[in-house]
């Protein structure tokens, strides 16, 4: 690919951007990305990328009318760009929330989860693996999958189904099977490692959907484009609503596939300020003893290494081994995070802030009894950073809201009571006698 | 277009007759009885032994050597305890670090604890303790230049793993980068101890026929009788890592002594050894007998 050529696009920059849509290129954001998997994998990523090149950048067959089309009729695309009246009193600037808790199965998950699993009906592949932590890319997935009629496994933690059991219902109500994962603290860094391991004997007929902008190239680029439909959206939206582009984007950050599909159409805004919140946990303090990080702040506190095939920024020991995370949400639970998000940081472009728990909790109910919405426990942290920091923002903030919340009911009946919460319900009435 | 190894030591393992290259985790279940065990391997006629520096997320490995994995880390393997160990071997046989790439990419020779933003530090120390080379699964070829140049560097080699899916462009890729020898994936999938041997590792081997690397074939590999197969079948030399990793399991779980899972490590590594010499043999009948 040529490099010199003037670009035509109107939106300048656009194809100097490592790993942007400008055609084949090796998956790596300045030092992080690239391809750390085992041999066995190799080939399958090389037709992947391949695919992904042909069918998602190329549109060949008409593969992105078809996954437009599908994502409108199956999914409910466009979601509402939806000016929030109260946050915006609140805070003394226009709040708009970009409400991915509206697409079909209460998150932004299966723009990517559809994308994926078409994607791997063009390729002709027979059967679907893939990871899940809270659940959401898991049903995301499996709605996917009965959709288009292909089998589909996924794997998750045993932890997280215990934590997560509606949502473990819906996998199997679509259709799907639900491998439980018992290695380590059985939550979503242990359901990735399997998942690989699931694809590593398999991968002849079996493609795996990848839930986040993780792992190695073309998986972060993959996902990012089938997320971009959020930040394409919301873009057109806030300038038919406003006549201008908001001045800052919100977006928790776990993996990163909400925080990309938020912030890939206004990263080369450069007047757009974009902050990715992530799960702060109890707190920021690390247990390198115990190989525990009590959050799950990867861009803030992580340091480069590689997990899961890509080079990024990660929670791990002095040595090199990988923390044990933490959230409230287990959405957001991850010792790793996108190598494009770590990039994008490194550059100056994204700010990471951490939220902790109770913000994250606070932010739950504030969002549920202002503005009648029950966020996810992963999007409540964006509400969190919203009351904190509200006053170092301009004038009109776009929230990606990136899902509802009926999955974490039970997690925040557990977690709001022995917490004094403004605006809370009396818990006594849901924990007593349970 | 022959790759030479910079280890002598490996090169001459695969000198004379078939290699009989063992695995075990370091560390599993603590450092001494590891200790013992390693030895063990080596009475039991190990060419090469692999050893496990124990990484969290060990995504090649099958459930038996994440078992050994899990052991060993709380048992409180370090990439510093275990260069220590590696100091404190008293084997013959050379030896070869398996390991995954964060923990190279991380390891610091300095005591500031910093990140040493490369694989230099962690061949360097390897080299002062005695290693003669690295396997690191979830490396490949393109992404290997940094260590390969430290591997140069400090005398190591640099084994790696081919698949029954490489073919064409990558195979030729990973051949020209290859040193030591070449650790031939007997099938798809994860490490583990099976049944039977795959129709796969025939085919590889015959892939492989035009380079001129000794052809070590793991994966599944658990007694003489494989071992004997395969290296009739044209292998240069067997790994075996599972099959090992379940005797220490086992031990583990019926609470046997230190001694006793050693005699047993000895033992099996005795039939999977004479089982590699019995298929080189019988592949030498065809000329003698002529």
């Amino acid at each position: 690919m040529s490099e010199s050529e003037p670009t035509t696009t109107d939106a300048p920059g656009l194809s100097r951007r490592p790993g942007r849509r400008r055609g084949r290129d090796d998956g790596k954001f300045g030092r992080y990305g690239g391809q750390y998997v085992p041999e066995a994998l190799m080939p399958a990523i090389e037709e992947l990328t391949d695919a992904y090149e042909r069918y998602v950048l190329e549109n060949e067959d008409g593969f992105m009318d078809e996954f437009r089309e599908r994502l409108a009729d199956f999914g409910g695309r466009p979601t509402p760009l939806q000016r929030a009246e109260r946050l915006s009193e609140r805070y003394g600037r226009e709040v708009y929330l970009k409400r991915e808790d509206l697409l079909h199965g209460g998150a932004h998950k299966l723009n990517n989860a559809l994308g994926q699993v078409l994607l791997a009906k063009y390729m002709g592949k027979e059967r679907i693996v893939a990871e899940t932590g809270a659940g959401q890319h898991g049903t995301a997935t499996a709605m996917a999958a009965a959709h288009l009629d292909v089998p589909c496994e996924i794997y998750m933690g045993e932890r997280d189904i215990n934590r997560q059991r509606p949502n473990v219902f819906r996998m199997k109500l679509n259709g799907a099977e639900v491998n439980p994962v018992t290695a380590g603290r059985g939550t979503l860094k242990e359901a990735i490692s399997e998942t690989m391991r699931d694809w590593a004997t398999t991968v002849e007929n079996t493609h795996y959907v990848i839930g986040s902008v993780v792992g190695p190239h073309p998986f972060p680029v993959m996902v990012r484009d089938f997320q971009a439909v959020i930040s394409e959206e919301a873009r057109e939206q806030s300038i038919g609503k406003t006549g201008d582009l908001p001045t800052d984007v919100v977006a928790c950050a776990g993996g990163g596939s909400n925080t990309m599909g938020a912030f890939t159409g206004f990263v080369d805004d450069e007047d757009v300020a974009l902050h990715a919140i992530e799960a702060g946990g109890s707190t920021l303090e690390v247990d390198e003893e115990a190989g525990v990080a009590p959050n799950s702040a990867s861009l803030f506190t992580g340091e480069e290494g590689v997990l899961h095939g890509a080079r990024t920024k990660l929670l791990q020991d002095s040595d090199g081994q990988i923390m044990e995370s933490h959230s409230v949400s287990s959405g957001l639970d991850y010792a790793g995070v996108g190598p494009e998000l770590a990039y994008l940081v490194d550059e100056g472009r994204v700010t990471p802030v951490a939220v902790d728990d109770d913000a994250a909790l606070e932010g739950f109910h504030r969002l549920s009894n202002t503005e009648g919405i029950i966020p996810a426990l992963e999007t409540a942290h964006a509400f969190g950073f919203l009351e904190e920091h509200a006053d170092d923002l301009g004038e009109r903030v776009v929230v990606n809201v990136s899902g509802r919340g009926d999955k974490d009911l039970d997690a925040a009946i557990e977690e709001t009571d022995g917490r004094d919460i403004d605006g809370a319900p009396d818990m006594s009435m849901f924990t007593e006698g349970i | 277009m022959p790759t030479t190894g910079n280890s002598e030591a490996l090169a001459a393992a695969f000198a004379d007759g078939p290699a009989y290259i063992p695995y075990l985790a370091v560390g599993d279940p603590d450092d001494d009885a590891s200790l013992a065990y390693v030895e063990a391997l080596d009475r039991g006629g190990a060419d090469v032994i692999e050893l496990g520096l124990p990484f969290s997320e060990p995504i090649a490995e099958g459930p038996t050597i994440q078992g050994a994995v899990v052991r060993a880390l709380e048992g409180g393997m370090t990439p510093d305890r275990f260069f220590a160990f590696v100091e404190d071997l008293d084997v013959d046989a050379p030896l070869v670090c398996m390991t995954y790439y964060n923990l190279i990419y991380q390891y610091s020779s300095g005591d500031d604890g910093t990140a040493s933003d490369g694989p230099r530090d962690f061949v360097e120390r390897a080299a002062e303790v005695g290693l003669e080379g690295f396997v690191v699964p979830d490396l490949p070829a393109e992404e290997a230049d940094p260590l390969r140049e430290a591997c140069d560097e400090f005398g190591l080699d640099l084994v790696f793993i081919v698949a029954p899916t490489t073919t064409g462009e990558r195979l030729e890729r990973i051949m020209s980068r290859v040193s030591g020898y070449v650790y031939v994936q007997a099938r798809l999938g994860t490490t583990g101890a099976k049944s039977d041997v795959a129709d796969s590792t025939t085919e590889s081997l015959d892939r492989l026929r035009e380079f001129d690397v000794p052809k070590a074939v793991g994966f599944g590999i658990s007694t003489g009788e494989h071992a004997e197969r395969i290296v009739a079948g044209g292998a240069d030399g067997i790994i075996v890592g599972s099959a090992l990793v379940d005797i220490v399991a086992d031990g583990v779980e019926a609470d046997l002594s230190t001694a006793d899972v050693a005699d047993r490590l000895e033992s099996l590594s005795r039939e999977l050894k004479a089982g590699a010499e019995r298929g080189f043999a019988s592949r030498m009948e065809p000329a003698e007998s002529r």
